[in-house]
């Protein structure tokens, strides 16, 4: 089986991280009961002997040895030291080491240029030799996972730069990009400008792009927060709805992670979302399932043209009820719902744009049976590219999430994207007509004015790529005809 | 004769390790059930074995399937053997498997160009060894789907290597077609792609739907549920009624004919017509068998109706279309053959009147009368049907799935959409046209018939 390593970058992506890492501690410790080290466990974590202090990995041999110590295959990034610091003094402290860790204390200021090009210069080295060492832990490296920020300077600038990084020097490994886009109202200034600088690093060197908009985060956790009860503070809800909903499952909640109720941080529910969206994504990976969808099946299904592969996600249920007999009726609204506008990791509606592709990953008990009932369903409601009528890809993993029957994600490769991307465009033209700003960028070493306008241009083209093939909806070109034969 | 089964990808890993399962279940029928004495009973486990199983004669233990596993990823193999093991009555051979930590990822050319070359010396090795076991090897049955990557691309390169390799040795391939949509969005590509080289280096290919089967399922199996254990069982079904043991008519006094040298000689008399299909009949869930009864010739009206509406099953049978009819333009409305093997299981098989199969209507005009019809006669009762019949037919059939999906890879390929990833691993624009144009060259041929 493959490994992944998570690269957390900025306060944001160590935020995630951090659920991440406590919410899969949360499943495979609900999965494999007996404590042994096996091949599904190994997909993110080391097993290793800690009484030593630069501890060696213990060799999975048949996957039946037992657990020792586990070590996260992760590589911390922060030009602050708070978040990681918090982390290591915190119940994960254990599964990461320093040597996994990469501080500085004055952070970038919200700039990406200081991220990307000072520190980014600076921390070469190190950055590489973190990196490369836990690929060396690595049997057969899969895939990278670079969680951080758009809006701020370390997570975007020191980001990309990684992700420049990646791909010089591990070219064949896939680079999944976890990237968190600023709300309209967000209080950072600067934020439309790192976004776009950071955006057209990830159009050239990422694989896939999985954006995810705080707004959108926020407005599920406001929704899941209404149906289910709150226990912290004891509140009594008179809903005969709420009285069936299990609490601990909402996908907002991490119960039953080494994190304790009272240690909950703010925005921890908003970040397990995203944490799940990873978890689900590499379900199929890592568990038995009759229908595997392996990492690298995701990029080629759900990218048609190298520069597109921005996906948009959603979620359900977003919490399970507690009657655990499944009436079908239940299974096909979870259907429904990961469709509708309300339930996507984006603040937008894929239903009202042009689908490319669309990758179904079911966990739990569902049959292929229940699947295809269900894109039959859907499929009138939905638009899909006419050369790709069936976009489909399906994933069936058997073994569900932590205090749910079954859940579903969808990742969709949809031309509603461009909305998000307009909005972000036109946040940066009103700073940039005025140049406002613009000097605490190029007062960095290697910051060029041009870095601007050439960000900017390729945004440019993400849109009016995204906005043709949108357009192509009402009038199809024309198909060429069939080749053909003498007979 | 012995058979050596590839087993590739997670698809043919699966099929193959059920239908082996379905060879034994079948053997270790209780004697008394299976409607013959007990010497032709031995006779008929003995020749099983012979065929797919290996037993060290100097060596206790039980007998090993004569197969090859390969897969990209571990889980499935490592799920499959341990499947066989727990059966008690079989096992897979000890490395007889390859698999490797990173799959094809759908990707046709991942899996022709990298993992195909990659792991061409050993799989090789692997298909010598299983070789060396066989007194007298009659050919190679592969097993795959048609829509993944490591199946169809390795599968689709192993398979020219076992030509180069044993020219004489007869190659079968038994493909999977996904279902319409949502399995894997690529399909199409990857469907074209392996169909194609297929097409030129194996002797024949037995297609199968997932479409069709899901349909046998729900409706003749009135299953709720289905999940691909079920689907594989229908195509193990199948296979195992075409390839376990019966008496060919035209040689009455040997005892077990229908090797896989007999059927494809049979079956495919031109290079340019190597489709299969088999259909079945009856099928049903096992509450309805006990209230069933069946004499032999109504089941055989239905199968040839079922060959002349081309309908996959027995249910839903268009009566209508009579064989003679034509369309203003000529063709006939029909569906016609070029040659059919009929094989009949259970009571009083060998004395049944198989004349409706051989009228020259069903066939196209070049077809000799005497070359259309081969019939198989096994009197031991198979998977507990009393009567059972399986036609297994070089027909129009299958042409026009493979047109639809020659046309969608077309719409997808002219807007140019997923090539990127393709080019990626190696393949040029140019493979995907001599595809093309092989894969047109044959729905031409069967339309012409």
């Amino acid at each position: 089986m493959t490994q992944s390593i998570v690269v957390q970058v900025g306060q944001c992506g160590n935020q995630i991280g951090c659920r991440f890492w406590d919410l899969a501690l949360r499943e495979h410790a609900a999965v494999s009961k007996s404590g042994l080290y096996d091949e599904s466990i190994g997909s993110f974590f080391r097993n290793v002997d800690s009484r030593y202090d630069d501890p060696a990995d213990i060799p999975l041999g048949t996957g039946r040895g037992k657990i020792r110590s586990l070590k996260a295959r992760a590589v911390l990034v922060d030009m602050e030291e708070g978040v990681v610091n918090e982390m290591m003094k915190g119940p994960l402290k254990e599964v990461f080491d320093f040597q996994q860790l990469i501080t500085d204390v004055s952070g970038a200021g919200n700039n990406w240029a200081v991220g990307h090009k000072m520190y980014g210069t600076q921390y070469k080295e190190k950055l590489t030799d973190v990196i490369r060492r836990a690929a060396e832990f690595c049997d057969c490296l899969q895939c990278f996972f670079v969680i951080h920020s758009m809006g701020g300077g370390t997570g975007s600038g020191v980001g990309t730069f990684i992700l420049n990084l990646l791909e010089e020097e591990y070219p064949d490994i896939y680079r999944f990009v976890t990237a968190v886009y600023p709300s309209a109202e967000d209080d950072v200034i600067t934020s439309p400008y790192n976004s776009v600088l950071a955006m057209r690093e990830l159009t050239e060197k990422a694989d896939c792009v999985l954006p995810v908009e705080n707004q959108a985060l926020m407005d599920i956790v406001n929704k899941v927060s209404k149906s289910v009860p709150s226990l912290k503070t004891g509140k009594k809800t008179f809903s005969g709805l709420s009285e069936t909903m299990k609490a601990g499952s909402a996908i907002t909640t991490g119960e039953g992670g080494t994190v304790s109720k009272a240690e909950e941080r703010p925005f921890d529910s908003m970040n397990n979302i995203v944490a799940n969206l990873l978890l689900n994504m590499t379900s199929s990976a890592r568990f038995e399932g009759s229908l595997n969808v392996d990492l690298n099946e995701i990029t080629m299904n759900l990218v048609p043209f190298p520069r597109l592969h921005y996906l948009v996600s959603s979620q359900s249920p977003l919490y399970a009820i507690a009657d655990v007999k499944l009436p079908p009726r239940r299974l096909d609204q979870m259907f429904s719902d990961a469709f509708s506008k309300d339930h996507q990791l984006l603040r937008s509606d894929p239903k009202r744009s042009l689908y490319l592709a669309c990758a179904l990953m079911v966990r739990g008990n569902v049959e292929i049976s229940d699947v295809r009932r269900n894109i039959d369903r859907l499929k009138p409601n939905l638009q899909f590219i006419h050369w790709n009528q069936e976009g489909w890809k399906t994933g069936l993993c058997s073994v569900a999430p932590v205090g749910q029957p079954y859940s579903l994600l969808t990742l969709a490769n949809n031309t509603c994207v461009h909305h998000t991307f307009t909005d972000l465009k036109d946040r940066f033209v009103k700073l940039y007509k005025r140049k406002a700003h613009i000097h605490h960028y190029t007062h960095i070493d290697g910051m060029e004015l041009s870095d601007f306008s050439d960000s900017l241009e390729c945004l440019n083209t993400i849109i009016t790529d995204y906005r043709d093939l949108e357009r192509q909806l009402s009038n199809p070109p024309p198909t060429e005809p069939r080749l053909q034969v003498m007979t | 004769m012995s058979v050596i089964t590839l087993q590739l990808g997670q698809c043919g890993n699966q099929i193959g390790g059920q239908l082996f399962q379905t060879f034994m279940d079948d053997i270790l029928t209780k004697p008394s059930q299976t409607q013959v004495p007990p010497d032709k009973n031995e006779t008929y486990k003995d020749e099983v074995l012979s065929r797919f199983f290996y037993k060290d004669q100097m060596k206790e233990g039980l007998p090993e399937a004569r197969a090859v596993m390969v897969d990209m990823e571990p889980k499935v193999i490592a799920q499959i053997c341990c499947d066989a093991k727990k059966s008690g009555q079989w096992v897979y051979p000890a490395k007889q498997q390859l698999c490797q930590q990173k799959g094809s990822g759908n990707n046709w050319a991942h899996g022709y160009c990298i993992h195909g070359q990659g792991q061409e010396v050993k799989v090789m090795e692997m298909v010598q060894r299983e070789a060396e076991k066989c007194d007298n090897l009659s050919g190679f049955l592969s097993l795959m789907s048609v829509a993944g990557g490591t199946g169809s691309g390795v599968g689709a390169y192993i398979t020219e290597c076992i030509k180069d390799e044993f020219p004489h040795a007869f190659l079968l391939n038994q493909v999977v077609l996904p279902y319409s949509m949502g399995e894997v969005i690529v399909q199409n590509y990857n469907a074209v792609l392996t169909l194609s080289h297929l097409y030129r280096n194996a002797d024949a290919l037995i297609v199968m739907e997932n479409d069709h089967i899901q349909k046998i399922c729900s409706q003749l199996l009135d299953l709720k549920k289905i999940s691909f254990r079920d689907i594989n069982n229908v195509i193990t079904h199948k296979l195992a009624s075409v390839l376990q043991p019966v008496c060919v008519d035209k040689y009455p006094g040997y005892s077990c004919q229908n090797t896989l040298g007999e059927l494809m000689e049979h079956l495919v008399p031109h290079s340019d017509y190597k489709l299969l299909t088999v259909k079945n009949i009856p099928q049903m869930s096992e509450a309805a068998m006990t209230f069933s009864s069946y004499q032999w010739h109504g089941l055989l009206k239905h199968l040839r109706q079922m060959l002349i509406a081309d309908a996959a099953m027995e249910e839903g049978i268009n009566w209508q279309v009579k064989l003679g009819d034509e369309t203003p333009r000529g063709s006939s409305r029909h569906n016609r053959s070029l040659a059919n093997f009929l094989v009949l299981r259970g009571k009083d098989a060998g004395s049944v009147d198989t004349s409706m199969f051989a009228d020259p209507t069903l066939y196209a005009p070049w077809v000799p009368s005497g070359a259309c019809l081969l019939t198989g006669a096994q009197p031991r009762l198979f998977s507990n049907y009393e009567k059972s019949a399986s036609l297994v037919s070089n027909s129009r059939t299958p042409v026009q799935t493979l047109d639809r999906i020659v046309d969608k890879a077309w719409s997808m390929f002219s807007s140019r959409a997923y090539v990127h990833q393709y080019v990626k691993h190696g393949l040029a624009e140019e493979d995907f046209l001599d595809s093309f144009v092989t894969l047109e060259q044959v729905i031409a041929s069967y339309n012409n018939l």
